[in-house]
């Protein structure tokens, strides 16, 4: 089955891309809105340049004689003067008839006292423009004088090119900083999932317990799930272990019976071939056994590895007493057993697991053993404490060393010897439980070396 | 007969605007190319100008036409077609002809912000508007630096003076006009003077070239606001006369030059105007006897009258007409 989860789009980058794209929404609505801003005000000061103008030459009109006078004052173009060498045109008119000035410059005729602005062409060229007019009165007369003033608008161009370029700056810088910050902001988003991810992926196959670190309250009804998932998982993992190991109790008592009533009956045939049925028959009852029996270790570690029950422990005197017990039947085998250690290698680790797994690597070392043949058990403390079992069998299959630790699976060179397909299992989850691992490899001389290593 | 009347009318048009040309020159006759160069500036003064920019290039002839700065303005706006390149002494026609768009832009062409204007109309001298006396008339006396002191001077010795005071005819005389308008908004002083030589019988000239001639003759004793640079030109007039730029305030005049826009020789017309700026610029030796534009330190700019809009204020009708009647009431007193 595969693990690999099927994925549609990533979050991540939806976020970043929503986050961004809105920065650019927003980058541009600035620029355009800084520009709108510019031109209004950059405007608003020619306007109001022309008209204190065109408000300067109006003033400066007066009657005599019933003729009009109008000394333009020198400030009047003057302060027209731009850097850009604006060009100005204007026009007097009395009553709307053309008194002097610029003959192309056409007067509106709605101009009032008040200066009215407006876009216009004079020569050709674009111009702003300013219409005003002051009523003069005379002995007998009244009178209007009106001032049409325009400018060309250079300057005011250059000026919002300058503004434009200064706000296309200010959008780009705007947008780059809120892209950083949409991807801070991503990343720390994301970072509670990455977080949980990862304290998934390291936990140990046999640990179902439920999350209990803190999480974002987006997230609790996920963790929520799977915890209860977890629960549900656990519950019908236990379940199917307590099963299994009431049905190895179950079936090793009848065995057992079964196995005694063999070998009576072993004793009273003569017969050869029959003998060599029942021996057939015992061997089988012993695999079964057997079997059961590795089946009950299995669970048991099984749950122990989830309560760990550490206790101070020397591993030398632990090894040393397994080997003392197991000498009987080594000798009966003809292989010797010896410890290689020096001192002692203290560790803090359950005894009773360490026990039962040290008991496999040595059981199927002299079951693979040939006769006369030496089983050397190393116990180090250095690089790594680690307790190693070689002998000189046959050693594990080249193709297989990679699968050998699964459960149920033998040797192919197994043969017929007796063995259930758990003791490497055992031994390997007893070395995950403590943080380690068991390594197979097989001796250049020949003969296998399994290295349960702790840590 | 239609016709004949538009024709006839279209004719008599002609001659009436048309005035004879002061002077007329063709520079490298026969060349390909041909630039007309419209000017104010008399035809021996403006010449090595011309050579030094015809000197390496044999295919470009000059045709070089002297009249008075108002007649420029006049013909340019009449036939603006038929002129490249126009060079005027008063500044605000020039200014105005530029403004109103008869001005070719010219990219690429350096030249201080003060000394161009819209990078169309550019500057290359500086020439200030000066006193310039007979000596023989100040024998024993005196000689006035300012213009108070040649009110003093004249009210001093009115027998002297009668009918020997000149200045420009401003009516006429576009440029001096200018030098008018530009002391007129100076200082009062002006006006007193003007009153004060309006009394004394005051003579009126079209130009600087005829005032000088009677200043060398001894015709006239005083002349006011004649450029300094065409009376240090000339050779026979050095001894005679004493030019003396007034010493409380100067106005000073930059001659200016611009390309037209319907010029048919852009390239050379641009070119021509570039040479004017680098000869007159102040780095290269003087090719002629026109005052150098110094555009490297800050007195030109300060002291000369600034090419500016506001130039065009004198030339509106109506401030011109009110201008030039208070001129007649205080200079033409019969």
């Amino acid at each position: 089955m595969s693990t690999e989860a099927s994925v549609s789009g990533s979050l991540r980058r939806r976020l970043a891309l929503t986050l961004i794209g809105g920065a650019a929404v927003l980058a541009v609505l600035m620029f355009v809105a800084v520009r709108n801003y510019a031109v209004q005000v950059a405007q608003r000061g020619q306007d109001s340049i022309l008209a204190a103008s065109v408000t300067s030459m109006l003033d400066t009109a007066s009657l005599h004689d019933d003729a009009v006078e109008v000394d333009l004052p020198y400030a009047a173009f003057a302060m027209l003067s731009t850097p850009a060498d604006d060009r100005i045109f204007y026009a007097i008119f009395r009553d709307g008839a053309f008194l002097s000035g610029d003959a192309d410059v056409v007067l509106d005729p709605d101009a009032r006292s008040i200066p009215q602005f407006q876009s216009a062409r004079v020569r050709q060229t674009a111009v702003r423009q300013v219409s005003a007019s002051r009523t003069l009165i005379g002995a007998d007369t009244r009178t209007d004088i009106q001032i049409v003033l325009a400018q060309t608008q250079d300057a005011l161009s250059e000026t919002l090119r300058q503004i434009s370029r200064n706000a296309a700056f200010l959008g780009l810088g705007f947008f780059a900083l809120a892209a950083g910050l949409s991807f801070w902001a991503t990343s720390l988003t994301i970072r509670p999932l990455d977080r949980l991810t990862n304290s998934v992926t390291v936990r140990g196959p046999q640990d179902l317990r439920p999350f209990t670190k803190p999480v974002p309250d987006e997230m609790a009804p996920l963790v929520t799930s799977l915890n209860s998932l977890m629960t549900r998982l656990d519950q019908s993992l236990s379940q199917s272990e307590d099963f299994i190991a009431e049905a190895a109790h179950r079936v090793r008592t009848p065995l057992a019976t079964v196995r005694s009533y063999a070998e009576t009956t072993l004793q009273r045939v003569d017969k050869e071939e029959n003998r060599e049925a029942m021996r057939a028959m015992v061997r089988a009852i012993d695999e079964s056994s057997r079997a059961a029996g590795q089946l009950l270790d299995h669970a048991m570690i099984t749950f122990r590895a989830d309560h760990l029950e550490r206790e101070d422990l020397d591993l030398v005197a632990l090894t040393t007493d397994l080997v003392t017990r197991l000498t009987p039947i080594a000798e009966m085998r003809d292989v010797s057993l010896s410890v290689l250690a020096q001192g002692k290698v203290r560790y803090s680790g359950d005894p009773i697991l360490i026990q039962n797994a040290i008991r496999n690597l040595m059981d199927n070392a002299l079951k693979y053993a040939p006769a006369e043949s030496d089983v050397v058990i190393a116990v180090r403390s250095e690089p790594h404490i680690q307790i190693e079992v070689v002998d000189q069998g046959p050693g594990y299959p080249a193709n297989q060393i990679d699968v050998l630790t699964s459960r149920f699976q033998r040797g192919e060179n197994a043969g017929d010897t007796i063995g259930s397909g758990l003791g490497l299992t055992i031994a390997q989850d007893v070395a995950r439980a403590h943080g380690g691992d068991l390594q197979l490899s097989n001796k250049a001389e020949g003969g296998a070396c399994a290295i349960l290593q702790l840590s | 007969m239609r016709y004949l009347a538009i024709v006839l009318i279209w004719f008599w048009a002609g001659l009436a605007t048309a005035q004879e040309w002061e002077d007329r020159k063709v520079f490298n006759p026969g060349a390909a190319t041909k630039l007309n160069i419209i000017s104010s500036t008399d035809t021996t003064i403006f010449a090595p100008l011309i050579e030094d920019f015809l000197a390496d290039r044999p295919s470009v002839s000059v045709e070089y036409w002297v009249t008075s700065t108002a007649d420029i303005d006049q013909r340019l706006r009449a036939t603006p077609e038929a002129f490249d390149v126009a060079i005027s002494s008063a500044m605000d026609l020039q200014l105005k002809l530029t403004n109103d768009g008869y001005a070719l832009r010219l990219s690429g062409v350096e030249h201080p912000a003060w000394a161009e204007w819209r990078q169309s109309l550019f500057a290359f001298t500086a020439e200030p508007a000066t006193i310039v006396i007979n000596r023989a008339a100040f024998s024993g006396q005196d000689v006035p630096q300012t213009r108070q002191a040649l009110i003093e001077a004249l009210r001093a010795r009115p027998e002297v003076f009668r009918g020997r005071v000149g200045t420009y005819d401003v009516r006429q005389s576009g440029l001096g006009y200018l030098f008018a308008t530009q002391d007129a908004r100076a200082s009062e002083t002006f006006w007193r003077l003007m009153e004060v030589m309006g009394g004394l019988d005051l003579r009126l000239y079209c130009c600087s070239g005829d005032m000088i001639d009677d200043l060398t003759s001894g015709e006239i004793a005083v002349a006011y606001n004649v450029l300094g640079s065409y009376a240090a030109a000339r050779i026979e007039s050095r001894d005679v006369l004493e030019v003396i730029p007034p010493a409380d305030f100067p106005t000073t005049m930059m001659r200016t030059a611009f390309v037209l826009r319907g010029t048919a020789e852009p390239d050379i017309a641009k070119a021509f105007v570039a040479h004017l700026l680098s000869l007159q610029s102040g780095d290269a030796a003087p090719v002629s006897q026109l005052p150098m534009l110094t555009t490297k330190d800050g007195t030109a700019a300060r002291d000369t009258i600034h090419l500016e809009p506001a130039l065009m204020t004198f030339l509106d009708a109506l401030k011109r007409r009110k201008f030039l009647s208070a001129w007649e009431d205080a200079a033409i007193q019969d």
